[in-house]
Formats: structure tokens, C-alpha cells, sequence
């Protein structure tokens, strides 16, 4: 591989920090995060407070049945708050971890060998989390889970299909299972390393059924490569049909500010924008906290700042679409809307938005913010709260203004909306901290492919 | 809690410029470009104590035990029995559990599933108002306007229909009670009987009755004879809803206590000086319908030739202002130079005492009007509202004489009191009487005086000196906390009675449910006063009018069961009377005095559109339903015009305090567009104490502000600012319409000229066929649609009222009110066109039943679905409550159960419930349904005759159409040319609201058009 070399720059070409020179070395660095009697104390400061935060969620969910949603701040004309905001958010973070493990893999991005595995499981963490709400947020969710499924029944009933949020059960449901299959098929080498490295006899039995009797032949790599060849190639539309259709539950709707068709790959640039800026999040304190400053270079972050930087102009584009389009279609309905997104009462919340998606990001034009930790921490929090922002204002924004004036009215979420968002971060955090505890976090076999020795295989 | 405190008085008032005020300046300047969203943002957020959210929430709230005993085999076979005695008219006074026991003998014409309707009659102000009672197996559910009743055309004032509500409200009191403590009627009989024992020897000396105002005339003659017994006894008669100038200028003009009434029908010309004639007081639904009918034929018959015009001359906007073709805000004494200056124009001599009153006319209004008038000898209508002075009343009468009208469009009778008093002398006296001792036993039947005396007579400590006190009510409220003995009042629905209508028609009250609790009516205790117990009340009413003239040389059996049947008895409206004028009018010193328009202040007060002065307070219906023009509900509020509220530098929410007297009170200022400039309007009826759970702690109480001088207006008013700020649950932030093409208007030249204005000025409209589906296959035989006249409708929320008791729509409490998840199915949208003089416009919204529905497209579970006959039909048991459909809306419809609303636990809430329509569960989106249930019974009566189904073109009335006093909807088959629906959807002043969408819209809507004097600039 050259391409490092045809860099106008120099200095984040690698893709192994020098303090990996060996396959047992790799071995080592990776398998000792999880092989090892003693945990660092930031760890269990991390899940003491998340394990509060799922507490939180508990209590909310169990509020949330026993009265209905009419605990949240919704209403009519904002019929959909928190819930949808967060659903969209969440699922949009799962598109990284998708877009890494698999558009990366037939591109053959070498660098991606690191943050695949923990980019995966962000994104089943996070489809879990989304997946909470779109249940919650229906009136009676006891129906719902599974009146929104096209099961055979006596009665002849079926789902409506032209409704996008049936179009969304079965593309969250896809991209579940999908994404699910990939990272578990992943880990098996790697937890079989687990089974044959692990010293106490419960932790070699459950790596050893985790491994499904893996014996590294010649035959099982092959038909394992070929798995995942194929598991890549199911993913690669999900990384853009998923969020496509997502974006359906506003674009089919004749509401101002939804019924956009710039809607799909709009929301598919801003999941992959909020997908890094998460990736990113993690990524750092857990660099730090492990020492995998070898695995997680320099140069993942200077690549994860430049995808985040083409995407952030892409969502810019979309932002300046909108605008002309308001403007372009000579339609009262739009440019009211698009005058009311920037001055009408929750203008303060677009202009935050425009301030972390567009104006932040741009510092990643310097090489030293993609460079240094903490710029880009700093920035990738923006992001992650910028993309927040912009569902509010896509969800909110568009609904308690639209046609007819007398229904104007304003949301403002209660305790509650609160609860079950922080609630569903901490479920996140906490889940992402058992995998970093419990599993492999870095392919272990992979990474031993960009060793020089590795290579010619 | 909303509960009023004193407000420190070192913060009551901050001095100028203290807090940054409103600049309304700038926000006219941002209306008149694209409206001003600064000022009209919307309400804050408030949260209540726990307690209290729950109680609005539930709609009554728990532990509302209201039945006293289970039920006992005994007792269910003697309410078998009774049963049978009222002829099916009761049977389900105690619900039986789990024992179903068929009629012995089935009583006639009682069809399970079917319901029935009775006439009667309720009452507004104690004068009647004819009515129809829909029952289902004994429960009445429902009541409508008796179109065959003088007192309207079939349309029913919100506050007739919501009173249905009180017969089943959980805080009526359920049991006798003596000091408090839990007695039986025996008890009390006994106890009146001795007290009045007492009297009846020294001829009723100390003994005092106080009543509300009574045009019963079995009543009337139940009291006179009472009095006869003991000629020292004094009847008291209070209604603080009671405008005294009435009978005062009647007696002034022409030397006696008269009643007047107006034949709007033939009516040319109407000038109201502050006069809600179409919506206040027992006449006002008959005034609406005549006026609107005599217009809108003229509109939408040869669509030319209105021959009616309005002028509305009022201090605060009313529902009567809002379809004025000219409408002028004044003060009350500019109202009186401006009606003496109409006076002096048409050649009216009268005496000012304190000189001839200056009225500025800015815009020629004396002229214009004057001349109007006088074109129209003979067929104008002046009329001057009731809270106005004796002296305009007078005034009002010269002027209807001299232009003829007298005896051709206005009409005298005799009162329709059986005893004409003027009520707040009569309530002053009464209390001069007990405050000097004189009163020993005082009987209170009906009414609330505690509460709702005016704040200069001290009525309740003046009580308190009473030695025996006994007070006859549906509530235990503020006055039965005070006496000795409370009886329950029985609903009206509940037990035999007559009353008279506005022209002196008697229509018999008859009962349709036996008491709920062992309550009593006023006849009953007064048979106990004048000793001659033990009669039914009915056969009181037949002894009565068997005797009466009314019947003389007819088979009174026979004409009893037809006054039964129809409503009222036939002829038996007041006789007209000639009179004349007494001579020259003179007009005392501080008649016509306008409020200095730099710094004058008015402060006026008004009985709330529906709960009147309070009586109605605890009926969730009426305080949820938004008032016409304010749309507030729940909290009354200081209502000031945008000027004035600029002048006193005060902000939307913010709490005033008000002073009238030393007596104050604090309220939030409620900016309304169109109030005249210096009035403050407070409406009476809020703060309840004891008014129920519903009632309490709702608003504020405006009545300490009153005088028994002028009850209805002061101009010795202080109003100071405060720092503090109180939430008012208003159902429409938004007041501008933002350019949209939503109320389509034009005046009638306009629509001379341009039939098609509605169309041709409000941008390009969308071809039919722009679709790439096909089209939806209407095969079914029955269409329907809709269409509702904007120049009719007046915005009085009858049919928001009648849709809420058809349709089992629940009451969500100001909480969930002031987060917009108020639950009406059809709303009135109120757009003002400017700050300062407005034009007023109503849009009823019902549910527009789209042909191409936005709502259907996006439910995943296909719980809204399209019929084959145009409806969008909502599958309850099927919807999960995405509420796709409803952010999906683009008329913004439909509603969500958000929370448990609809009542699962109080039995009585149950029991108002229409059996026909599913009482929706929490989670589940509903809307608009044209009435499906009365469609669907239709159709089955119909397949019954036809066997296609095919229903008559103008076979179903919904609900909300049958309420319209003015007839403003049209509802029916639209594959019947003829029918009405059909008639006006071919008007080119239909038009449907967003078709740009290309919705296609069933319900759609006729401009509005007005009929301007163009002298009138």
C-alpha cells in the first residue's frame, strides 16, 4: 500500500503505533483489556454512574406505561417530541459503525481494522437504544409491537404499507439483525484467541462457546472471509437505505419542512457525520484509558476527521438546500417555515445548530485540530449535539408551526422527555462498557494483517 | 393551585417604566407586514401542586361516592314500579348490578338501542328556554333546541346544553343537611314547620323568602298564596346576572314594568348598544336564527339582495359584534352620547340634566346610522343591553317609538316575572332588613347570594344575624355553608315544573329521570311553607292550568299531553301591550359622561358567556370550552384593548390588581383586540369557594367589585400593576392569519360585482384531477359533506358544546388546556384583521374529511381508513397512537388521548355518556366524525326502506349542526342535488380551506360576506 506515501504529508501514515512490532505483542495489548483480573478504577467510575443513568431509564419507561404520553411535553401540533428526535439521533449514530465495517471493507481501507469491531458494537448499542423509542412513543405500545408487523391473523389485517413507519420497522429490523450477524461473526476468531489465552476454566468455557469451536484451519478462515465478504455486501446498502427511509417518515409527510426530497441523502451524510463524531467520542477516552495509542493512531484520527469534514459540507449543502428551496418554490407554507426555523420562537436552537454542524466542524480544515485529542473531542461533542439539535428543529421546528395558525402552540419537554434520553445514554455507555470489558475490542486477527510479516497473506 | 392572594402592596404597584413594557407600536407595525409573533408568543408553562393537576385531569376527580345505599330488592322493584308510573321515562336511577329483571309490562315506545326524545324546558336567568331531551333507556344524555319552541329555531345556547352535565355532576349535594351534619327532609319539614308555626302568628313578620327570579307561574301563584297567609312575609327575588335597567327604563319611558321582544325576522336595520343579542339571555338563539335566516336566504337564495344590516355599538367584542357589519368600541358613557346623539338627530327631545353629551364621531356613525334608520321606519330594531342604564333603556324606547318600530318589529308585553322586581334593590333590601335585625327566618330557594352579592352589601355577615336560616340548592356552596339547613335542589331534568320563555309562552318542565338523590324543588318546599304538602308537584301543575284561561273551552287532558309533546302550551304567550310614551325624558347629570381617553378608566362587568355569574361553575364542559372571542377558557381575566393596555404598560398574563372601593382583586391582564379603549372587562362567575371541584380555584371572583348601585360598570376603579404572572389557558396562541386564504371575505358590492371573489382573489386554484392514483371509487349511494356559512357564524361555541355531549368527548383540565391537548372535535378559529378595530372572523373546524386524506397515507396500522361513502373513518380498538396522522394533518383535527382522560371510575360521569359512540381509551387518536353513529342509524332505517341504504339528502343533522342557532352548517347526502349541502356546495362562495394541498376537502366553507353602509368610513 503506497497510498500513505502519495500524501502531500507525512506524518500520521501509519496505520500500527511503533510500540507494535510482533503478532504476540498485538496479541498481547488487545487481550490483556479483557484477560486480566484487575479492572482500572475509571471503569467502574464509568458504570457506576451509567448503571444510575439505567436506572433512570427504568424508572422513566415504568412512569411512561403506567400514564401514557402524556407525561412527555408533546401535543397537537407537535405530536412527536423527544422520542422521534432521539430514535433519529441513535439511529443515525449506528450508521459509523456500519459505514467502517463494511463500505470501508470493500474499499479496502486498510486503517479501518481498529475501530471496526468497537464501530460495530457502537452501532448495535445505538439501534438498541433507537429502537426503544419508537415503541415508547406510541400510545399504546402493547399493540404496537406487533400490530406493526405483517403477521398471518383470521381477521385478514394487515400493516399498512404505503405508511413509512411500517417501512421503518422492517429497515431498523434489517439493520438490527444485519449488523448483529456481521460483529458476532467477527469475534469469532478473536474469542477464540480469547478461549485458548484465558487462565480461569469459566472464562475458557464461555469464550470456548462463544468461539463455536473455532480451530483457525485453513477451511474455516475461508469460508470465514467469504462470510464476510458477503455479510459486507448486505450491510453496504443498509449503511444508506436505512436512514433513507428514516428520513421517509418526514419526506412522505405534506408538512412544511418535512416533504423534502433532498430528505435521503441528507439524513444518510448527517448519520455518517453523527456516526464518526460518536465514534470519535468513544474512541478517545477509551485510546487513553487502555493505552491503545498503537491501534488508534494518529492517522484513524486524521481520517475520521476528514470523513466527518465531507460529510459536515455535505449536511451544510442540505442546510443551503432547504434554504433555496423555501425560497425557490415561491410556496407560502415553506418560506414561512424556513423565516420561522431562524426567527420564530426556537430561531435561538437553529442558529446553535448552524454553530455546531456548520461553523465548529470547519476547524477540521487544520490538520493539528484533526491531530490533537482533545480539538477533536471537542469538536466531535459539537457534532454529536449539532446532529441532536437538528432533529429537534426538523421534528419540532416543522410541527408547531405548519398550516393553519390558530393550531400554532410550542413544546417543552418535561422531566420525563429527559429522563428517558439520558436514560438511553446511559444504557449506551454502560453496554459499550461491558463489550470494552468483556470482548475483544480490536480485531485482533486483523491487525496482525498490517504487520509487515502479515502483509503478503 | 390558582388561588388568589393579596398581593403585597409594596409590589402591587411599580412605578413607571419599572418593567420593560409591551411595544405595541413596533408589534402593529410587524402585524400589518406579516403579524407579530413577539406579542402573541405563547403561554408559558405552568405547573400546578400534584393535586390539583390530577383533579383537572380526571374530570372528577376520585372518592365522588354518589350513591349512598347498594341496592336492595326492595328498593329496585319500587323503582320498577315507579317506572312504569312515569311511563319508561325512568328505570335507571340506580343502576342494578349483574341482575337483569325484563319488564313485567314493557313500557311504550322504550326500544333498546333506541333513544327517545322529550320536550322541556331549561332556563337561562330563570327564563325559560324550550329544549329536547334525547334519553337512552330512561338516561337522559343529550340535550337540543326544540325547534317548535318560541325561544329558537332548533339551535341551543352552549350553556341549555352543557346543564345536562350538572344533573350527573358527583359534587351536587346528595343529602339533606342541618348545621352540617347529615339529616333527612323529615327533619327539615319539621323544622320549617315550627319556624313557620311561629311566624304564621305574628302574619310572617320575620320571615323572608329570597328566591331567584321566578316565571313559573305555578310557582309565582305558590308564593302569592304563601303571602296571602302572612301579608307581613316579604318575597326577595336575586339574579346577579339580572340587568335592572330593563324594567327601570321601561317605567321611565312608559310608566310601567314591561317586557320587551323583537321580531328580527322582519327587521331591516338592528343597532345594538351593547346588546349580545344573539347570544346572551333566552331569546338570543330565536334573535340569531331570525337574523341570520333573513340574511343568509337573501345570500344564498337569489345571491344578491341582503336586506338586513347590524350596527354593534359595544365596550367588549361579543359574539353579536363579530357578524356587526359596522361594529364601534365604546366605553359606557360614550355608548350614551353616542345613542343621545343619535336621539337628537332623529328628532328626539330629551332633558340632559348635566347638559347634551359630546359624542365624537370620527367616522360618521350618528349620520350613517340615523339615516339608516329612518329608511327603515317601521322595520329597525334599537336595542340597548341589559347591564346598560335605565336612562339609555328609556332612551332606546323613544327611539324605537319615534321611528315606528313600536308594534311592528319591537313588541311590549308584561314582564315574563310572575313578580317584577328590580333585583339588586330587592337583594339590598333584604339585607338592610337582616342587618337591622328584622329577619328571622330567612328561606333561600335557589341561588347563591354569598357568593355572587355585589362587594358593597355585606351579605354574608348580614346572614350570619339570621336566626333560622334554610337554603334550597344543587350545591352545597358558599350560602349553604352559611345556613342552618341545606336542601338539595333537584336538576330540572329531575323533577316537574313550568317556566315561561321570553314572549310569556309556558312550556311544562317534566322530568325525565327520577332523582338521582333525594333532592327537592322549590314547589315542593314552598307546598311545606304554605302548609299543603303531600301533592305531587305534577298534579300542583295541573291543578294549576286546569284552572287557567289559557285552556278555557278545550279538553284539557288532551291539550296537557299536547303542551307535554310539543314543548310549550300553545297560545299561551304574553298578550302584546299599546303603550305610549310618558312625555318628555329627562336624562340624569351623568348620563352620556365618556371616559377621558387620556387617562380615563373603566372597569365593566360582564356574567361569563357560559357560566353566567357562576351557577354553571362547576360544569367542566362549559369551563373548558373556549369563550367566544377571547378563546380562554378555564380563568377569567382582565380583558383590555391593546391601547389601553399600552397606556398601562401591562403584558399579556401579567396580574393586575384591581380596586373598586377598597375591594380588589387580581387577575391577569388579556390583551383583546376590539375591546374599547379604557374599559377593563371582567367576567363574573370564577373564584369559587365552594363551588365544587371543578368550580374552586378557577379564575377569580369579580362580584366584591360590585355596587347595588351600578352592578355592571365603575369608573372608580384603580388597576396596578404586579410583578407576578399567571398562566391563562387559551386555545389559540396564534391570532393573524399570516396571508393564508383561510376565512375567505368580501362585502356584498364586492360580491355583486365579483361572485366568484372567494375564488379569484385568493391565488390559483388546483385542477381536480391532479393525482397519480386513480381515484378513489365512491360507489356507496350515500355522499356526505359539509358546509358551513362564515357570514352566519357568530363563534359561540354552541356546536363545540353539543359535539362534546354527542360525541363522549372528555374535559382535560387547564393543565393539559395550557399544553394544547384540548380535546374538541370541532373548534371555532378566531382571527382578528387588525389591533386597534378589527374585523372579527369565525372558522368553525370540524374534521374536513379529505377525500385525499394526508391522515390515512401514514398510519401504519390502517386505523384511519376511507369509506366508501367519503368519510375518514377512525378504527379505535385498531390505532396504537402513533399520532402520525394527526402531526400529518394539515387542519390540525385531531385529537389524542395523551393521558387516561375519559372518566373510568365516577359512576354519574358515566351516565351522560352517549351509548351510540365508544368512550375512547388512552393512547388513541380520535376526531370528527360527522356523527357517524346518527349516519349509521340512519342508514339502517333507510336499507330498512329501500334496501340500498340510500339516505335522504338532508336525513342526518350532526350534532354540531342541529346546535347552530343560526343554522350557519349544512350537513347531507351530496348525491342528492337537492339536498341543502348540495345546494350551497353550488353557491360561488364555496370554498375549501388548503385545497392547495389537494386535500379535497368534504367540509368546506361559504365566504363570508358583509352588508357595510358605505357612508360609513
Amino acid at each position: 500500500m503506497s497510498e500513505a506515501q502519495r500524501r502531500p504529508y507525512t506524518t500520521p501514515a501509519s496505520e500500527l503505533g511503533p510500540g507494535q512490532t510482533s503478532y504476540t505483542s498485538i496479541t498481547e495489548s488487545i487481550s490483556s483489556v479483557v484477560l486480566t483480573p484487575s479492572t482500572p478504577w475509571q471503569w467502574f467510575l464509568v458504570v457506576a454512574i451509567v448503571l444510575g443513568l439505567v436506572g433512570v431509564l427504568q424508572i422513566a419507561i415504568a412512569w411512561l406505561l403506567y400514564h401514557g404520553v402524556g407525561v412527555w411535553g408533546i401535543n397537537i401540533p407537535v405530536g412527536w417530541g423527544f422520542a422521534i428526535i432521539n430514535f433519529v439521533w441513535w439511529i443515525g449514530i449506528g450508521h459509523a459503525g456500519t459505514l467502517i465495517s463494511a463500505i470501508l471493507l470493500l474499499f479496502r481501507q486498510r486503517w479501518r481494522t481498529s475501530i471496526n469491531r468497537s464501530a460495530e458494537a457502537m452501532t448495535i448499542f445505538a439501534v438498541l437504544c433507537a429502537g426503544m423509542f419508537p415503541i415508547l412513543h406510541t400510545g399504546r405500545p402493547w399493540l404496537a409491537v406487533y400490530w406493526l408487523f405483517p403477521y398471518p391473523n383470521s381477521m385478514d389485517i394487515w400493516p399498512q404499507f404505503r405508511s413509512p413507519l411500517i417501512w421503518d420497522v422492517f429497515a431498523v429490523g434489517t439493520y438490527l439483525t444485519v449488523s448483529l450477524l456481521f460483529w458476532g461473526l467477527g469475534m469469532i476468531p478473536d474469542l477464540a484467541t480469547f478461549r485458548d489465552r484465558a487462565k480461569h476454566l469459566v472464562t475458557k468455557r464461555i469464550f470456548g462457546m462463544l468461539a463455536m469451536g473455532w480451530r483457525g484451519s485453513a477451511i474455516h478462515w475461508e469460508r470465514y472471509e467469504m462470510a464476510s465478504l458477503m455479510l459486507a455486501g448486505l450491510s453496504t446498502p443498509l449503511v444508506l437505505s436505512v436512514h433513507s427511509v428514516v428520513s421517509f417518515d418526514f419526506a412522505i409527510s405534506i408538512i412544511p419542512g418535512w416533504h423534502t426530497t433532498i430528505f435521503p441523502p441528507y439524513f444518510v451524510a448527517g448519520a455518517i457525520y453523527a456516526g464518526f463524531a460518536m465514534v470519535l467520542t468513544l474512541m478517545i477516552p477509551l485510546r487513553a484509558l487502555y493505552g491503545l495509542q498503537d491501534f488508534i493512531t494518529e492517522r484513524h484520527l486524521d481520517n475520521m476527521g476528514k470523513v466527518m469534514l465531507v460529510a459536515g459540507l455535505i449536511v451544510a449543502y442540505g442546510y443551503f438546500m432547504e434554504q433555496f428551496m423555501a425560497w425557490y418554490s415561491a410556496s407560502l407554507y415553506e418560506s414561512f417555515m424556513m423565516q420561522n426555523r431562524m426567527f420564530g420562537p426556537y430561531g435561538a436552537v437553529y442558529w446553535a445548530l448552524i454553530l455546531c454542524n456548520i461553523l465548529v466542524p470547519q476547524m477540521l480544515w487544520s490538520r493539528r485540530v484533526r491531530l490533537s485529542t482533545l480539538w477533536l473531542f471537542v469538536v466531535s461533542m459539537f457534532i454529536n449535539v449539532g446532529m441532536w439539535l437538528e432533529r429537534f428543529i426538523i421534528v419540532v421546528g416543522s410541527l408547531h408551526r405548519d398550516y393553519m395558525p390558530s393550531s400554532w402552540d410550542m413544546y417543552y419537554p418535561t422531566i420525563w422527555d429527559w429522563a428517558l434520553y439520558l436514560g438511553t445514554i446511559g444504557f449506551f455507555v454502560l453496554a459499550f462498557f461491558l463489550f470494552v470489558r468483556g470482548l475483544p475490542l480490536i480485531a485482533i486477527h486483523e491487525i496482525r494483517s498490517l504487520l509487515p510479516m502479515g502483509r503478503k497473506h | 393551585m390558582t388561588t388568589l392572594t393579596g398581593i403585597d402592596p409594596a409590589v402591587a404597584t411599580p412605578g413607571p417604566g419599572s418593567r420593560k413594557q409591551l411595544d405595541l407600536e413596533g408589534l402593529r407595525a410587524q402585524l400589518a407586514g406579516r403579524g407579530g409573533k413577539a406579542y402573541w408568543r405563547s403561554l408559558e408553562e405552568l405547573s400546578g401542586s400534584d393535586e390539583f393537576r390530577q383533579l383537572l385531569e380526571r374530570e372528577f376527580p376520585e372518592n365522588a361516592s354518589e350513591w349512598e345505599d347498594g341496592v336492595s330488592r326492595r328498593n329496585f322493584l319500587k323503582l320498577m314500579g315507579a317506572s312504569l308510573a312515569f311511563g319508561g321515562l325512568s328505570g335507571c336511577t340506580i343502576q342494578p348490578e349483574e341482575k337483569i329483571v325484563p319488564w313485567v309490562r314493557a313500557p311504550e315506545n322504550v326500544l333498546p338501542g333506541r333513544p327517545l326524545m322529550y320536550a322541556t324546558a331549561a332556563s337561562l336567568s330563570g327564563v325559560g328556554v324550550g329544549v329536547l331531551a334525547e334519553t337512552h333507556m330512561g338516561r337522559p344524555t343529550l340535550l337540543e333546541g326544540n325547534g317548535d319552541h318560541p325561544s329558537g329555531a332548533g339551535g341551543a345556547h352552549p350553556s341549555v346544553q352543557a346543564s345536562i352535565l350538572g344533573l350527573y355532576d358527583p359534587d351536587r349535594s346528595q343529602t339533606v343537611k342541618n348545621a352540617g351534619r347529615i339529616s333527612t327532609w323529615g327533619s327539615f319539614v319539621e323544622a320549617l314547620s315550627g319556624e313557620l308555626e311561629m311566624q304564621r302568628s305574628r302574619n310572617g313578620r320575620g320571615l323572608r323568602l329570597l328566591t331567584g327570579p321566578v316565571t313559573s307561574p305555578t310557582l309565582g301563584a305558590q308564593v302569592r298564596d304563601l303571602l296571602l297567609q302572612m301579608p307581613d312575609a316579604r318575597w326577595h327575588q336575586y339574579d346577579p346576572c339580572r340587568g335592572d335597567g330593563v324594567l327601570q327604563g321601561a317605567r321611565q319611558a312608559f310608566g310601567d314594568n314591561l317586557g320587551t321582544c323583537y321580531d328580527m325576522s322582519r327587521a331591516g336595520v338592528v343597532l345594538s348598544l351593547d346588546a349580545d343579542i344573539f347570544f346572551q339571555g333566552a331569546a338570543s338563539t330565536r334573535y340569531a336564527a331570525e337574523f341570520m335566516k333573513r340574511r343568509t336566504e337573501g345570500l344564498h337564495g337569489d345571491g344578491t339582495s341582503v336586506s338586513n344590516r347590524l350596527y354593534v355599538v359595544e365596550s367588549s367584542p361579543s359574539s353579536t359584534g363579530s357578524v356587526a357589519d359596522h361594529r364601534l368600541a365604546l366605553d359606557k358613557g360614550s355608548i350614551e352620547a353616542f345613542a343621545a346623539a343619535l336621539a337628537a338627530r332623529l328628532g328626539i327631545e330629551a332633558r340632559y340634566e348635566g347638559g347634551m353629551p359630546v359624542f365624537e364621531d370620527r367616522a360618521g356613525w350618528v349620520e350613517a346610522v340615523a339615516a339608516d334608520l329612518e329608511a327603515h321606519r317601521g322595520a329597525g330594531v334599537v336595542i340597548a343591553g341589559p347591564e346598560q342604564s335605565a336612562a339609555l333603556h328609556a332612551l332606546v324606547h323613544a327611539i324605537n317609538h319615534a321611528l315606528g318600530n313600536a308594534g311592528r318589529t319591537v313588541h311590549h308585553t308584561d314582564p315574563v316575572d310572575a313578580e317584577a322586581v328590580d333585583h339588586f334593590d330587592s337583594l339590598a333590601e333584604l339585607t338592610r332588613h337582616m342587618e337591622a335585625g328584622e329577619v328571622e327566618s330567612l328561606v333561600i330557594l335557589g341561588g347563591n347570594p354569598v357568593y355572587d352579592a355585589p362587594g358593597d352589601l355585606d351579605f354574608a355577615s348580614a346572614l350570619e344575624a339570621v336566626p333560622f336560616r334554610a337554603h334550597l340548592g344543587p350545591y352545597e356552596d358558599e350560602t349553604a355553608y352559611l345556613c342552618h339547613w341545606h336542601v338539595p335542589e333537584s336538576h330540572f331534568l329531575e323533577a316537574w315544573s313550568d317556566v315561561r320563555c321570553y314572549d310569556g309562552t309556558v312550556s311544562i318542565v317534566q322530568p325525565l329521570i327520577k332523582p338521582l338523590y333525594p333532592s327537592r324543588s322549590a314547589h315542593e318546599v314552598l307546598a311545606v311553607m304554605s302548609g299543603k304538602s303531600g301533592k305531587p308537584v305534577r298534579d300542583l301543575l295541573r291543578e294549576h292550568w286546569a284552572g287557567s284561561p289559557v285552556f278555557e273551552g278545550r279538553d284539557f287532558e288532551h291539550e296537557w299531553q299536547r303542551a307535554l309533546h310539543d314543548g310549550s302550551i300553545a297560545g299561551s304567550a304574553l298578550p302584546r301591550r299599546e303603550v305610549s310614551l310618558l312625555g318628555e325624558l329627562r336624562l340624569p347629570g351623568a348620563f352620556g359622561r365618556s371616559l377621558d381617553p387620556e387617562e380615563g378608566l373603566e372597569l365593566s362587568l360582564r356574567a361569563d358567556p357560559f357560566l353566567g355569574a357562576g351557577a354553571q361553575a362547576n360544569n367542566g364542559w362549559l369551563q373548558e370550552t373556549p369563550r367566544p372571542i377571547t378563546q380562554l377558557t378555564w380563568d377569567n381575566a382582565a380583558l383590555l384593548s391593546p391601547a389601553t393596555a399600552q397606556r398601562l404598560g401591562v403584558d399579556n398574563e401579567q396580574v393586575l390588581t384591581i380596586t373598586v372601593d377598597g375591594r380588589s382583586l387580581s387577575l391577569p391582564a388579556w390583551i383583546v383586540p376590539g375591546q374599547a379603549p379604557g374599559v377593563v372587562t371582567v367576567h363574573l362567575g370564577g373564584g369559587r369557594r365552594r363551588g365544587g371541584r371543578v368550580a374552586d380555584g378557577t379564575g377569580g371572583d369579580a362580584g366584591p367589585l360590585r355596587t347595588t348601585a351600578d352592578p355592571w360598570s365603575t369608573t372608580r376603579v384603580a388597576i396596578a400593576r404586579t410583578f407576578d404572572r399567571r398562566s391563562l389557558a387559551c386555545t389559540q396562541d396564534h391570532q393573524a392569519m399570516e396571508g393564508r386564504g383561510l376565512v375567505r371575505r368580501g362585502d356584498l358590492d364586492h360580491y355583486r360585482e365579483s361572485p366568484h371573489f372567494a375564488h379569484e382573489d385568493y391565488g390559483h386554484q388546483i385542477p381536480e384531477d391532479l393525482t397519480l392514483y386513480d381515484e378513489f371509487d365512491y360507489k356507496a349511494p350515500n355522499q356526505w359533506g359539509m358546509v358551513i356559512d362564515l357570514t352566519a357564524c357568530m363563534g359561540c361555541n354552541a356546536c363545540s358544546v353539543a359535539c362534546q355531549a354527542e360525541n363522549n368527548i372528555p374535559v382535560v383540565g387547564k393543565e393539559q388546556v395550557l399544553n394544547a391537548r384540548e380535546m374538541s372535535w370541532i373548534r371555532i378559529d378566531r382571527y382578528y384583521t387588525d389591533l386597534d378595530d378589527p374585523e372579527i372572523l369565525h372558522q368553525p373546524i370540524p374534521c374536513q374529511q379529505c377525500e385525499n386524506a394526508p391522515c390515512e397515507l401514514v398510519c401504519p396500522v390502517t386505523a384511519t381508513s376511507h369509506s366508501e361513502e367519503g368519510l375518514n373513518d377512525m378504527v379505535y380498538n385498531r390505532c396504537v397512537g402513533t399520532r402520525y396522522c394527526a402531526n400529518n394533518c394539515p387542519y390540525k383535527v385531531r385529537r389524542f388521548n395523551f393521558l387516561q382522560y375519559a372518566d373510568r371510575e365516577t359512576e354519574t360521569s358515566k351516565m351522560v355518556r352517549n351509548p351510540d359512540v365508544t368512550v375512547r381509551a388512552r393512547g388513541v387518536m380520535e376526531k370528527c366524525t360527522y356523527c357517524v353513529q346518527r349516519i349509521n342509524s340512519a342508514r339502517v332505517a333507510a336499507k330498512k326502506e329501500n334496501g340500498e341504504g340510500r339516505v335522504g339528502g338532508d336525513a342526518v343533522r350532526t350534532a354540531c349542526q342541529q346546535a347552530c342557532p343560526t343554522g350557519a352548517i349544512a350537513f347531507g347526502n351530496l348525491t342528492d342535488d337537492e339536498s341543502e349541502v348540495s345546494r350551497l356546495k353550488r353557491s360561488p362562495l364555496n370554498y375549501g380551506i388548503l385545497t392547495e394541498l389537494n386535500t379535497r376537502p368534504r367540509t368546506t366553507y361559504l365566504a363570508r360576506v358583509r352588508n357595510p353602509n358605505p357612508r360609513i368610513g
